[in-house]
């Protein structure tokens, strides 16, 4: 294959020019102000201090934490014993399907179906329709904290799901027999064997929850109405509204830096327990 | 994770339960696009009033052209581009097909909104006018890294000296190309343009922070229109949702009907 190796230099311009040099900007704009020209590159902290300083971007952004991290226990809560059943039903080819199954919706237009859930929530909607059918009182959904979670986990517990189902099928079964041998009850070989083991399953789950959750502005915007306020929509507004590149880039690295702490915390308390408990 | 005992009762529940959970939204869009009234909440009557509306708002006609239009051009440039860089990557050295990885996991990693005002200020520095243009380069950056991956493994499995092979018995690099390594390698180079179809079909972010100039795709159509409840947008929601759906159908069923063919063969 060495004769083609030439075939990759168009792909080294273009990756620098269309994915290093945005990069790049975000940092230069990050660390300028408005006004001052980026070409006459500055350097200052002061996007990051005006962030800060204002107890109303510190909400947001601990809002936007607690968010994403609900959502994460969620889709794991839920999403564990989902992947934990499918990998133990009978037959590869049921269990294909049933994969397939749930990667279905992942392909399927996140806003589409983030929308739907506009008219189930609803003041009259479908379920205070329903509710009032049967003579219970209505119930505030929408525009609350709860279809914005709600919202969070319908779209992202596929990839939680998918990822711990992955860790459960390539985990090795003899190591259950094993434990099965020595006299561990079922209990016992699960938490001491089959959870431990599927702790980088989960990892990469919340991976793939917690980051687009964290950054998420249009989830926030259709269920959670415009009143409602998450770091995500902070940047769009900075973008698109105010005009603000400056300040808005910085917010985003301020994101980027939250999410790669997350993300360090969950993998520390990954090797933990596996470390200590030694399966 | 016992023998192979049956699947409980209780399980089989707690599975639908979260499959109802997971599809119940995308049924109730499909069955209220079809409602007689605006309610989304009673259905009173089939009808296909919302799909006329739709077709009269000259905004969602063109955004469902514009998806799909930037959906094939991006989905052809990036298979190429995707097997073309993959085919290179595979006889180049190990430090630049890390560096390379690396550098296609930051639009994979990242959170979609970073890639979208990266790419906006990006455009506007060097004085590209917001539009299809810049649209379609948008799509054509984040779907060579899936393209790419896709390609990899199936590269790796081949024989390494398989095009030296091909060049000694007189091909040439075109035909060593064409001939042998693209045909081996067909079912990553397929599962890489259905990626990037999707990819760039069901984007929103991306597309709305570079995007401008009257061209919207249908989520940012759906996206500026859900401040108020308009029945059209569960008809286009629809449309999007049964395009995905064959194109799926049709990639998940082709491969079967191939492999029964050739065992009956």
């Amino acid at each position: 294959m060495r004769s083609f190796r030439s075939m990759i230099y168009p792909y080294i311009i273009w990756s620098f020019i269309m994915i290093i040099i945005p990069m790049l900007l975000i940092a230069a704009y990050a660390f300028t102000v408005k006004g001052n020209s980026v070409l006459a590159f500055r350097f200052t902290l002061e996007n990051f201090r005006a962030f800060f300083a204002d107890s109303v971007f510190l909400k947001v952004l601990k809002r936007s934490i607690y968010i994403a991290f609900v959502t994460t226990v969620l889709c794991i809560l839920l999403g564990y014993p989902t992947a934990y059943i499918i990998a133990n039903i009978a037959g590869e080819k049921n269990k294909f399907m049933m994969v397939l199954f749930i990667t279905i919706p992942t392909w399927i237009n996140m806003l589409v179906r983030t929308y739907a859930w506009l008219g189930i929530l609803q003041d009259n909607g479908l379920v205070n329709t329903l509710l009032s059918m049967v003579g219970l009182p209505t119930l505030r959904l929408i525009h609350t904290d709860f279809a914005v979670i709600l919202g969070m986990v319908y779209n992202f517990i596929p990839f939680m799901v998918l990822q711990i189902y992955t860790s459960l099928t390539k985990m090795d079964k003899s190591y259950l027999e094993a434990a099965q041998d020595l006299g561990a009850n079922g209990i016992q070989s699960f938490l001491r064997i089959t959870l431990p083991l599927s702790f980088p399953g989960i990892i990469s789950g919340i991976t793939l929850v917690f980051l687009p959750a964290v950054s998420s502005f249009f989830i926030p915007k259709l269920l959670g109405g415009g009143q409602y306020v998450l770091i995500g929509n902070v940047v769009e507004n900075e973008f698109l509204i105010a005009g603000n590149w400056n300040f808005g880039s910085a917010i985003s690295l301020i994101m980027a830096i939250t999410i790669i702490l997350f993300m360090w915390l969950a993998k520390k308390a990954d090797k933990d327990p596996s470390g200590e408990g030694g399966v | 994770m016992k023998d192979k005992h049956k699947t409980s009762f209780a399980s089989k529940i707690y599975v639908m339960l979260i499959l109802l959970f997971l599809y119940f939204p995308i049924i109730y869009t499909v069955v209220f696009s079809f409602n007689e009234t605006r309610s989304l909440s009673v259905f009173e009557g089939f009808s296909f009033k919302w799909y006329q509306k739709m077709l009269k708002d000259s905004s969602m006609v063109n955004a469902i052209f514009y998806t799909i239009l930037v959906a094939v051009i991006a989905t052809a440039v990036s298979t190429v581009a995707g097997t073309i860089t993959a085919i290179g990557l595979s006889g180049s050295r190990r430090i630049l097909r890390k560096i390379i990885n690396e550098v296609n996991n930051l639009p994979i990693l990242n959170p979609d909104i970073v890639t979208g005002i990266g790419l906006l200020m990006f455009f506007s520095a060097i004085a590209i006018k917001k539009g299809l243009m810049t649209l379609l380069l948008a799509h054509i950056m984040f779907c060579i890294p899936f393209v790419i991956l896709s390609i990899m493994p199936k590269i790796r499995t081949l024989d390494p000296n398989l095009a030296d092979a091909a060049l000694d018995l007189g091909a040439t690099p075109i035909q060593a190309l064409t001939k042998v390594i693209v045909p081996q390698i067909m079912p990553g180079i397929i599962s890489g343009a259905l990626i990037a179809f999707t990819m760039s079909f069901d984007d929103f972010v991306i597309s709305y922070f570079v995007t401008g100039n009257g061209v919207n795709n249908i989520s940012i159509v759906v996206y500026t229109m859900s401040k108020r409840i308009n029945p059209s947008i569960n008809a286009l929601s629809t449309v999007i949702i049964i395009i995905i759906t064959v194109v799926l159908l049709i990639a998940n069923i082709l491969p079967i009907i191939k492999e029964k063919r050739r065992k009956t063969k």
